[in-house]
């Protein structure tokens, strides 16, 4: 089998997923094309020598339908030899297309080949591209079908976390982004949307709210629990889990992922490729997988998927120097470090989408490059990415520096 | 069968009218009459248009249940089912213009006949009912009601008229758009004739180019608003028992995204798949058949003369007391209510003036006829007050020794002519009896709280309670409109019974170290209304105990203690939380807030390491009772299957998917019940040892039910 290598990532900054955020202006095509062009120029590509271009999207409908990665691959002007495919695994499509480009080059069907994905929530709305898994009665009904918030705060309540555990969780990710930006550790990877005339339209993650306090939070009223016992679906959990008495509402926006726009893409290829076009790997792919998880309380595949992966390759949970775990909500992560066993020490070290944001299709990418920036940072070896996913799923990949 | 007829105008009239039957409804023989008819007005040139209605006092009933009891192939309900929307198509696209007139009732099948017409006038008739109530006994509206209704009236407002089975006024019906035109009885028919000649479009609008569902499409952001929700509700309210709810939801999403030819298909197969199914077999066998058969006296004995009551005495006037008055009052009945005080008689008829009230602001009642009502009621403490009473109900002290008192005071107030029953929920008829001078005008009369509402009357016959006494108290209860269930005199009679044996239950859960939270939420996934430890709350723990040390001081030697009688000592004597009443029990009950687990149960009764999972504690709390139930039968406390269905649906909301207490078992199968049953006794004791009678049933290849 071939090694599949890093060679770089990048990605967009997060703009506020809504019509006053800076990227509400920026088609979802171009965004991908930004993050692709930026690939090429700063590694000097030779896109023709590029295999394939997998994004990842969970709202592949509208104008980030058919097959936007092949539009984006044609709008930043890579060879048209350069094919495009774009990819859904809801909240991991990112990282999960990434994991099919590396496929590619492990099985020796490509030499080269971007992973990457894109999302402009404040353009196309989520559940744009419909589904049968909530609307369809036979399958919400066979899968305890709810939204996601009641899922977290099921997490939280059949975990023990409390709500000033899920607030204290949010407060210390807002204040690792905003010491990360500050620090300038995301300069090398952000690349800056522009528009026609090079004018720079946002240049930072517009999220982050560095002075966010317990007090402030406090402040919030949970977010899901008018809906969760009105609209009935904080009796359709619990007739999934009858153990728990009643469900404590302990998220709202500011413990959970922020709505935003961006785009993300890694460049994956075998050494050979590398060293023809004289490209310097930054990390190998060691392994990868994904596992579906019980679908109801839906966000706790990140643990099992990690199992899977660090089992494949021979590996425990203490031979990974940093994690990332896509902060969709605080107690997605809290429940993590509690099964595994992972210090908060060592994981999202520059803090995640509760600061910065979730753009779902892009958000694997980004945090992959955020992983290995922070790896190179710090000088250490092993690092492993996940998220959880709808549904119940989780994906994950575990890099080593090179 | 059908009369059929064609004017000089050259419109037929298509008069439903089955011979033999009260009501019109749909079986073979109908059915092929009605598929003649509509063929022939079709096919017939001299014809311009058909006139649909019936010559009985109703319209259409729909469905003839006994049709569809008892089949289990559904590829039998599939060919009814597909011929059906045939000929209803058939109306549809014929080309000639059919006008429902609905003289009176059209439900189910039988509004689905109206719907299929290209209009429909209805009669404004007060009595009448229309729509579309199949969920009720578990079905779905077979012929096309899944498809046509949305279609004309869109989702949002069509899921909720499907889910609830609602029954409308056709006053109601018109709001609602399930009607064209509301009319006098007298002018029915030329309304009917006038829209042909004036309008008489013959096509509808899903047979049109172009049509538009009215509001929302299922796939839109609209629809998804408007059905994720409604699908988690749906979970919410029906725990995921009933499958007709479910199967609606999919006729609307699945067929409302296709044309209505493909929508009827999948009508066709989610209606065969829920008729010979458990949960509708289960539900027509008890909510229409048993039901209906208690509602008629079926156990009343036969060769006494139905008497209607004008004055009723009622004794005791807290919760239960007060109750029955209410229900009487409304019923039309004088109460005399009797308490030791003026004050507190008083109080309980205040009670019947806020339930009265309650009903007005509902709409459920005039003000006059509240006036009137309340006005029925006469508190008093005056025993000689009931002079003229023809039945007098005690709800008193649950006291031997209270109760043979008022008895006698009773009595010597009421004379030789009355009879007199007792609302004992806990103490046997006959003891009771022993306290009479007329032991054969001695009855029990178990009502359920709150009285006025619940429907429930346990008619208890003693030792000594003579034929004419069974007669008049279940006579009685009808009037208060009630349902009755006659059982004979035993300890807990039926109901108390088998709901001991779930409160025991879920006590003895509990002291094995199965999580409270499981076991409540088990439940109610079980389909039941409240869980036991909460029940045990309701009922209050301080009752239960002293109920068992009567049963103790009663029984001496032959006692035996049950497997969570401990809990409700060490609740009782050593944590003193008797229950609600006291604010605390099993659950926590703040003042400002809802109720919940108490969280000391755990120190209690520590979290056993191994959980049992959640479909063997609903099995236990659900066969716990199946066995009681069956014991009852064995022993002739009730008389049939029947009446333990009904009695446990009414009286403590024994779900109706299960059909009942026993029809559970029969469902289950006899068979595997008690082979199952064994195996629970092997582990958790003798009190899942079934009883002889279902060994005997399953040895001599008998069943519970014929079907």
């Amino acid at each position: 089998m071939t090694d599949a290598y890093i060679y770089d990532a990048v990605r967009t900054p997060r703009g506020e997923g809504k019509p006053k955020g800076a990227l509400n202006e920026v088609s979802p095509v171009r965004l991908a094309a930004a993050a692709l062009a930026a690939l090429r120029d700063r590694n000097d590509l030779d896109t023709s020598c590029v295999d394939d271009v997998v994004l990842g999207c969970s709202e592949p409908a509208g104008e980030q339908g058919a097959v936007i990665a092949r539009s984006a691959v044609l709008m930043a002007d890579y060879d048209q030899s350069v094919s495009g495919v774009q990819i859904n695994r809801f909240c991991a499509s990112g990282l999960e297309a990434v994991n099919m480009a590396a496929a590619q080059v492990m099985a020796g069907q490509a030499d080269l080949a971007i992973g990457g994905g894109v999302e402009s929530m404040s353009r196309v709305a989520m559940a744009s591209s419909g589904g049968a898994w909530f609307a369809d009665p036979q399958v919400a009904f066979k899968t305890y079908y709810v939204q996601q918030g009641i899922s977290a705060d099921l997490i939280a309540t059949k975990y023990g976390f409390s709500r000033d555990d899920v607030d204290a969780y949010a407060v210390e990710s807002q204040k690792r982004a905003a010491e990360a930006w500050d620090d300038g550790r995301f300069k090398e990877s952000v690349v800056p949307v522009k528009d026609q005339n090079d004018a720079i339209i946002l240049d930072r993650d517009e999220h982050v709210r560095p002075d966010t306090d317990m007090q402030a939070l406090a402040a919030l009223n949970p977010a899901f629990e008018e809906m969760g016992r009105d609209l009935g679906f904080d009796s359709v959990i619990l007739q999934r889990y009858p153990e728990v008495e009643r469900i404590d509402h302990v998220h709202h926006a500011g413990n959970s992922s922020g709505i935003v726009d961006g785009a993300g893409a890694v460049l994956v290829g075998s050494r050979e490729i590398g060293d023809s076009l004289g490209l310097k790997p930054r990390a190998r792919i060691r392994n990868f997988g994904s596992i579906g998880s019980e679908p109801s309380i839906m966000l706790t595949g990140p643990a099992p998927v990690t199992r899977k992966v660090l089992a494949r390759g021979g590996m425990e949970t203490g031979d990974i120097d940093l994690y990332e775990l896509n902060e969709a909500f605080a107690a997605v992560v809290l429940r993590y470090m509690q099964d595994l066993g992972v210090p908060h020490d060592r994981i999202n070290v520059n803090g995640g989408a509760i600061a910065m944001g979730h753009p779902l299709g892009a958000t694997g990418a980004m945090i992959l490059g955020t992983l290995l920036d922070e790896l190179e940072r710090r000088d250490l070896e092993t690092g492993l990415c996940t998220l959880c996913i709808g549904a119940g799923m989780g994906v994950a990949m575990v890099i080593e520096r090179v | 069968m059908i009369d059929y007829q064609v004017g000089g105008d050259g419109v037929a009239t298509i008069a439903l009218d089955m011979a033999d039957r009260p009501m019109n409804v749909l079986n073979d023989e109908s059915t092929e009459a009605i598929g003649e008819a509509v063929r022939r007005a079709i096919s017939d040139e001299a014809v311009s248009g058909a006139i649909v209605t019936s010559r009985k006092n109703d319209f259409m009933a729909g469905a003839d249940l006994t049709v569809l009891l008892g089949e289990r192939d559904p590829r039998v309900h599939m060919g009814r089912c597909r011929q059906l929307q045939q000929i209803w198509r058939d109306i549809e696209t014929g080309g000639k213009p059919f006008v429902a007139a609905i003289n009176g009732t059209a439900l189910g099948g039988g509004f689905e006949l109206c719907l299929a017409c290209h209009y429909r006038v209805a009669a404004n008739n007060s009595r009448s009912q229309i729509g579309l109530p199949e969920v009720s006994i578990g079905l779905l509206p077979g012929s096309g009601g899944t498809q046509r209704l949305p279609r004309m009236i869109g989702i949002a407002k069509a899921l909720p008229l499907l889910l609830e089975g609602t029954r409308h006024s056709p006053a109601e019906a018109l709001e609602a758009g399930l009607v064209d035109a509301v009319v006098s009885s007298d002018g029915l028919l030329d309304a009917a004739r006038k829209w042909l000649q004036e309008d008489g479009n013959a096509v509808k609008p899903w047979d049109e180019r172009g049509f538009a569902m009215p509001g929302p499409r299922v796939q839109s952001p609209e629809g998804y608003m408007l059905l994720v929700p409604a699908i988690a509700r749906m979970r919410e309210k029906t725990r995921g028992n009933y499958p007709a709810p479910l199967a609606i939801m999919s006729c609307v999403y699945e067929g409302c995204q296709v044309e209505i030819d493909t929508g009827l298909k999948i009508e066709a197969r989610q209606f065969a798949h829920l008729a010979a199914g458990d949960a509708a077999q289960n539900m027509i066998r008890s909510l229409f058949f048993s039901m209906g058969d208690a509602n008629r006296l079926k156990r009343r004995p036969m060769d006494i003369e139905r008497r209607t009551f004008t004055k009723i005495g009622v004794l005791g006037a807290g919760m239960m007391g007060s109750g029955i008055a209410c229900a009487a009052a409304e019923a039309g009945l004088e109460v005399v209510l009797v308490d030791t005080t003026p004050d507190l008689a008083d109080e309980g008829k205040a009670y019947s003036g806020s339930v009265f009230d309650r009903n007005v602001t509902r709409g459920r009642m005039t003000r006059a006829e509240r006036d009137r009502a309340l006005r029925r009621i006469s508190p008093t403490s005056d025993f000689a007050v009931l002079a003229g009473c023809e039945l007098v109900i005690e709800a008193v002290f649950e006291d031997q020794a209270v109760k043979a008192d008022v008895i006698a005071e009773t009595e010597a107030a009421v004379g030789e002519d009355g009879f007199f029953a007792s609302n004992t929920s806990t103490l046997p008829i006959t003891g009771l009896a022993e306290a009479s001078v007329r032991p054969e005008r001695f009855v029990g009369m178990h009502f359920f709280s709150p009285a006025e509402r619940m429907k429930l009357v346990e008619v208890i016959r003693a030792e000594k309670t003579s034929d004419d006494t069974v007669a008049a108290a279940m006579d009685l209860s009808r009037q208060l409109r009630k349902t009755p269930i006659l059982v004979n005199d035993s300890r807990g009679f039926f109901t108390s019974r088998v709901i001991n044996t779930y409160l025991n239950e879920g006590r003895t859960l509990l002291a094995e170290g199965v999580s409270p939270a499981l076991v409540e939420n088990a439940a109610k996934l079980a389909g039941l209304p409240i869980g036991p430890l909460a029940l045990s709350d309701e009922v209050s723990l301080e009752l239960e105990h002293r109920i068992l040390n009567q049963t103790k001081a009663a029984l001496g030697d032959d006692f035996v203690e049950r497997s969570g009688d401990a809990v409700i000592e060490t609740f009782v004597e050593r944590l003193r939380r008797p229950g609600r009443k006291a604010g605390k029990g099993f659950y926590d009950y703040p003042e400002d807030g809802r109720k919940s687990l108490w969280p000391g149960l755990s120190d209690i009764y520590p979290r056993a390491a191994f959980q049992t999972d959640t479909e063997a504690v609903k099995k236990r709390l659900l066969f716990v009772q199946g066995l009681e139930a069956a014991r009852c039968l064995e022993e002739g406390v009730v008389s049939g299957p029947e009446d333990a269905d009904v009695a446990s649906i009414l009286g403590w909301g024994f779900p109706s998917y299960l059909g009942g207490v026993l029809s559970m078992v029969h469902s289950v199968g006899v068979e595997t019940f008690v082979s199952d049953c064994e195996a629970l006794a092997a582990i958790h004791g003798p009190r899942f040892g079934p009883p002889d009678y279902l060994r005997t049933l399953i040895s001599e290849g008998r069943h519970l039910y014929a079907a």
